[in-house]
This record gives C-alpha cells, structure tokens and sequence, in this order.
C-alpha cells in the first residue's frame, strides 16, 4: 500500500525536476546571447588588431595584451595619441554625483510637500507636474540650446549640469514613498514643536534613505549614458563626458578595433561594479513606480 | 514690525518653499522651452541669423514637412522601429519571466545577466555591435553557423540596416522589461494558482488563464514606457550608421538633430520635435482609450 502511495509522487517530483532542468537551460542560452557581447568585447580588448580578425574567434586570448588599454588611457604618457580618456572620465563622474546630489535634494524636498503638507493649489500643481512628465526632453533641447548659448554657457558643463538638478520623474518617486509613511509619525514630532523642516530632516529623510538610494542610482545612469545632450552641448574635447569622447575616439581610430574594445570596456565596466553593489536599490527604484502603478 | 501670519498661510509658504527649487527648475528648464520650443516651430528662424530675427510664417513648417522625403522616411522609419520593439521586447519578456520566476533554477545569476545590456552606455553598446555586424563579428558568424551563406553586410545593406538596429534594440531593451515582469510575478497571489491545481488545471492553461490577464496593468505600464522610448530613439541611429544607407535609418530624433545642429534650421527642427511629441501624445491617448477592453485591475 505504501510504496504505491508514495510512487506517484516520486513520479511528479522527476518530472518537475526534469522540467525545471529543461526550462533553466532555455534561459541559460539567453542569458549567454545576452552576456557574448560583452565577452567577446572583453577578449578582443586584450588582443592584438591582426588577432580580432582571426577566425575561427579565440574567446580567450591566447596571451594578455594589456597594451591596448594603456594606449586608451595613455598610462605613463608615452602614448603616440592622447585621447583624454581620463579627463572625460572624471567630467562624467563629476556630472553625474553633482546632479544626483541636487536631484534627490530637490526631488526629496518636493516630494515630501506634495505629499504631507497640505498647502493651497498643492492638486494644481502637482497635476501640471504630471503633465509635464510626458515632455520629451528633445522638445526642450533646442530652446535650451538658444538660452544657454545666449548666456554664454556653451561648452561648459553647466548645461548639462543645470537641469540635471531637477528630475520631475524623481518627485514624482519620492512623492510615492512619503505618501506611505503613515501621518501619525508627523503629528507626534508637530505636537513636540518641531518645524516642518526639522521633520524633513530629522524624521522623514532617514526614514526615505532606501528610496533615495534608488533614485540616486537612476539618476547617476542616467546622467552616466546621457548623450544627446553633451553631443549638442560640448565641442571641446576637455569638457567631453564619457559617451562623447568614446564616439570621438572611435572617428579618430576607426581601425584599431582593439582598441575601440578597449575605450568601450572602460566605458562600461564602472557601471557595472556600481550596478552589482548596489543591485537591490537599483531594482527597486527601477521596479517602484511600475508595479505599484 | 512683526507679521502674524495666520496657521493656514504659514502653512502655504513651508510647502512653496519646499517645492521652490524644484518648481523654478521645471519652469526654466521644462515649461519655459516647451512654450518658446512651440513658438519657434511656427517660425522659419535659423540659428546664424541671431536671436529675435524670425519671421512667423503661420505654420508653414508643418506643411512643408510633408512634401520633405527625409521627413517622411524618418517618420516611417521611427514607426516602423517602434511597432517592432515594443511587441517583440514584451513578448519576449514576458515569456523569459515567467519561465524564468516558477520553472528555473539559479534565478539571480541568469536575471542579472539577461538585465546587463539594459544598465550598460548605450554608446558602448551600439560601437560593440558595430563590430558584432562586420563580417568577423560573432553576429554574422552565427548567421553563417545558421545556414545562411551570404549575409548581408547588415548596417550597410538598405534592407537591412533598420532590422539589424531593432535587433540590437530588443536586446539592450528586453532586460527591463523581465525586472519589471519578475518584480510583478513575485507579487501575484498565490491562492488563485493552488485553486487551479486543485481543478486539475495544467500550466498552459494557467499561464493564458492567469498568469497573462493578471500581468496585464503590468504589460500595459511597459507599452507605454517602451514605446514613449522608441520613438525616442537616437544614439543607436547616430553611432550606427547616421540615417543611411540612404534614408533607411533616418528617424525623427535623428532627422530633428541634424536639421537643428547641422543646418541649424532651428524652426522647422522645432516643428519635427513637436511632431514627435503629438506621436507621443497620441499613442498614449489610444492606450490609455483601450486599456478598458483588456487591462484587469483586481
């Protein structure tokens, strides 16, 4: 009696295994699909130009040829060309962390008034804020190009840096995750005679730590891809962000594939370390305002 | 002299000036050059001929626009990209959710992975696979690998440049649309599908009975992102191959940005970049219209 008891579900559980077997190596291939890209781009990195072209392609270099990224970086200086590939790479670092600073400042503030401060037209505006939302930014670039050409900014940073400052998709995030923290934590510190902003401060802002996180990682990739705007923005190869010196790089050596591998894998690499640190408040933030929605 | 300020204005004022900065940042950057933005497209003003030198020409740029080749292959060109993207990203998504968050194991390794393309510089990506489409290129090997014999020299070739592009378009885009899958999947209620497995329901039907209708807020949120993004699409187009063969790459953002920048034709590029935000406007309008008949909201 037992052992036809216990037969069936024996049964149920191989083939489930078997299934989940046969599933994992489906998604197995596409993870591959979508990682060979950047393997391949890594090994041709480390090659020599006449060994990218070789067929059949060897995944793993035969030797290290680190070459080609001291070149890109001119490490030592006793590269036959500069490309600045460090200088770009500190103007975006230094773009991207001013404007995540100031757009989870601002978004921050905002955020908290239009979620817990109950002043006159607070619905209004915040209604033009959401309609606002749908602007794509290549609307505004040509009207941001004429105002900051006129005021002499052009070929700066600040450009870029400027209405970077203020993200309304941020508000709009940091809005969502004050609405959930309940009143009661407000009214005890207003019965303590706390100010609005000593609340902000003290209360609100440590308890949207992990929010601000978020939106902090959001806006750091956004600035660290941002590349209509530089393109339209800069001209001078010192002001360069990392986006328009690659593509700059790749007109100046459009043969040295080694190399173009090289600048790229130095593009990318930064942002994955900061993507697997910080993986959890990425996801989030990317996640919050869709499945709530 | 000292003003008592009664509680209701006080109160007014601390929310102002908690929004202040943010509000004069979407008026200086947002709300400010989408009026002028509007403004110049109904002019013929060009960036040499300096500031304030416009005529209005009463909308001559939007009907001129239509007798323009590049225009209307660039419009073609965006919705051509578009209506492929986005059905095939979603689809795709969907099923390697699904799979991915009940039948797989090793879940975080493989999302990780699958999500990479989506968080790396789409400048770096699309030089990658410049390279991925030449002869040499893994892309075109695997082609060979295939059977096809003669491929053709993919963003080179008039027919095949723009295909060759939304490939490389789902694959950076399809990432996030998992994450936003997955994060859905794990917040589905559990008892409906214990329900089904007690009627003896198998997993297709409880995929296209349950697991589909109740994604669907989810699959509806993602449309419109992913479309709002295609139309969108430029650094591709730039990098790749500039609008050419011919036209067959040309697209709004990319046509806008020539026109402005390279002829500095800053009227009738303001009328393209407004074209582009009626397309928007619209395609959300008739999503947000439809979402009735097949979007269920529990």
């Amino acid at each position: 009696m037992k052992r036809k008891d216990k037969n069936p579900k024996a049964y149920y559980w191989v083939k489930k295994t078997l299934v989940r077997c046969f599933f994992t190596l489906i998604i197995a291939a596409i993870a591959v699909v979508m990682v060979i890209p950047f393997v391949w781009m890594l090994s041709a990195s480390m090659k020599t130009a006449a060994d990218v072209l070789k067929l059949p392609i060897k995944w793993i270099p035969e030797y290290f040829y680190p070459d080609n990224y001291i070149k890109v970086w001119n490490i030592g200086g006793k590269a036959t060309v500069d490309y600045h590939f460090s200088i770009a790479y500190f103007n975006s670092l230094k773009i991207a962390f001013i404007n995540l600073t100031g757009a989870v400042l601002t978004s921050t503030l905002a955020g908290y008034a239009f979620a817990k401060i109950n002043f006159r037209g607070r619905n209004v505006v915040f209604l033009i804020y959401l309609a606002t939302m749908m602007i794509p930014t290549q609307v505004t670039l040509i009207p941001r190009f004429v105002m900051f050409n006129s005021l002499d900014l052009m070929n700066g940073h600040l450009p870029l840096i400027l209405p970077g400052l203020f993200t309304i998709t941020g508000t709009f995030l940091m809005r969502q995750c004050f609405m959930q923290i309940p009143n009661e934590l407000k009214e005890a510190a207003v019965i303590d005679g706390a100010g609005e902003f000593q609340i902000w401060a003290k209360i609100m802002v440590p308890v949207a730590k992990p929010s601000m996180a978020s939106l902090a990682m959001i806006v750091f990739l956004w600035n660290w891809n941002n590349y209509l705007d530089p393109l339209v923005f800069l001209s001078d190869w010192r002001k360069y962000t990392i986006p328009v010196a690659l593509t700059n790089f790749v007109e100046e050596s459009l043969t040295e594939y080694n190399m173009i591998m090289a600048a790229s894998a130095s593009a990318l690499i930064p942002v994955f370390i900061v993507f697997f640190i910080g993986n959890k408040f990425f996801v989030e933030g990317l996640t919050a305002g869709a499945v709530k929605g | 002299m000292k003003i008592k300020l009664s509680r209701k204005v006080k109160t007014d004022l601390t929310g102002y000036a908690f929004i202040l900065p943010n509000l004069m940042g979407m008026l200086c950057f947002t709300l400010f050059p989408l009026i002028f933005s509007l403004f110049i497209s109904f002019t013929d003003w060009e960036f040499t001929r300096g500031l304030g030198n416009w005529t209005f020409n009463y909308g001559k740029n939007y009907i001129e626009m239509w007798t323009d080749e590049w225009f209307l292959s660039s419009l073609k060109n965006t919705l051509v990209y578009a209506l492929a993207v986005v059905p095939i990203t979603i689809f795709l998504a969907l099923v390697i959710a699904v799979i991915l968050e009940k039948y797989c194991y090793a879940k975080v390794p493989m999302k990780l992975a699958i999500f990479m393309p989506y968080i790396s510089n789409i400048v770096a990506v699309a030089i990658v696979w410049i390279m991925m489409y030449s002869p040499w290129g893994p892309f075109t090997l695997a082609v060979k690998a295939l059977g096809w014999e003669n491929p053709p020299a993919w963003l080179g070739d008039y027919d095949w440049a723009l295909p060759a592009i939304i490939i490389m378009a789902i694959w950076s885009g399809v990432g996030y649309c998992v994450l936003i899958y997955s994060a859905a999947i794990q917040g589905l209620p559990q008892d409906v599908y214990e329900a089904a497995d007690v009627d003896g329901a198998n997993e297709m039907t409880k995929f296209f009975r349950i697991t589909v209708p109740a994604l669907t807020p989810t699959t509806f949120f993602l449309t419109i992102t992913t479309l709002i993004n295609s139309f969108q699409v430029f650094a591709p187009i730039q990098i790749m191959t500039r609008g050419g063969p011919g036209t067959s790459t040309t697209v709004l953002v990319y046509y806008m940005y020539t026109t402005a920048f390279t002829f500095y034709r800053m009227g009738y590029a303001s009328a393209i970049a407004w074209i582009l935000f009626l397309l928007l406007l619209v395609a959300t309008l008739i999503q947000w219209r439809g979402q009735k008949k097949w979007v269920s909201y529990q």
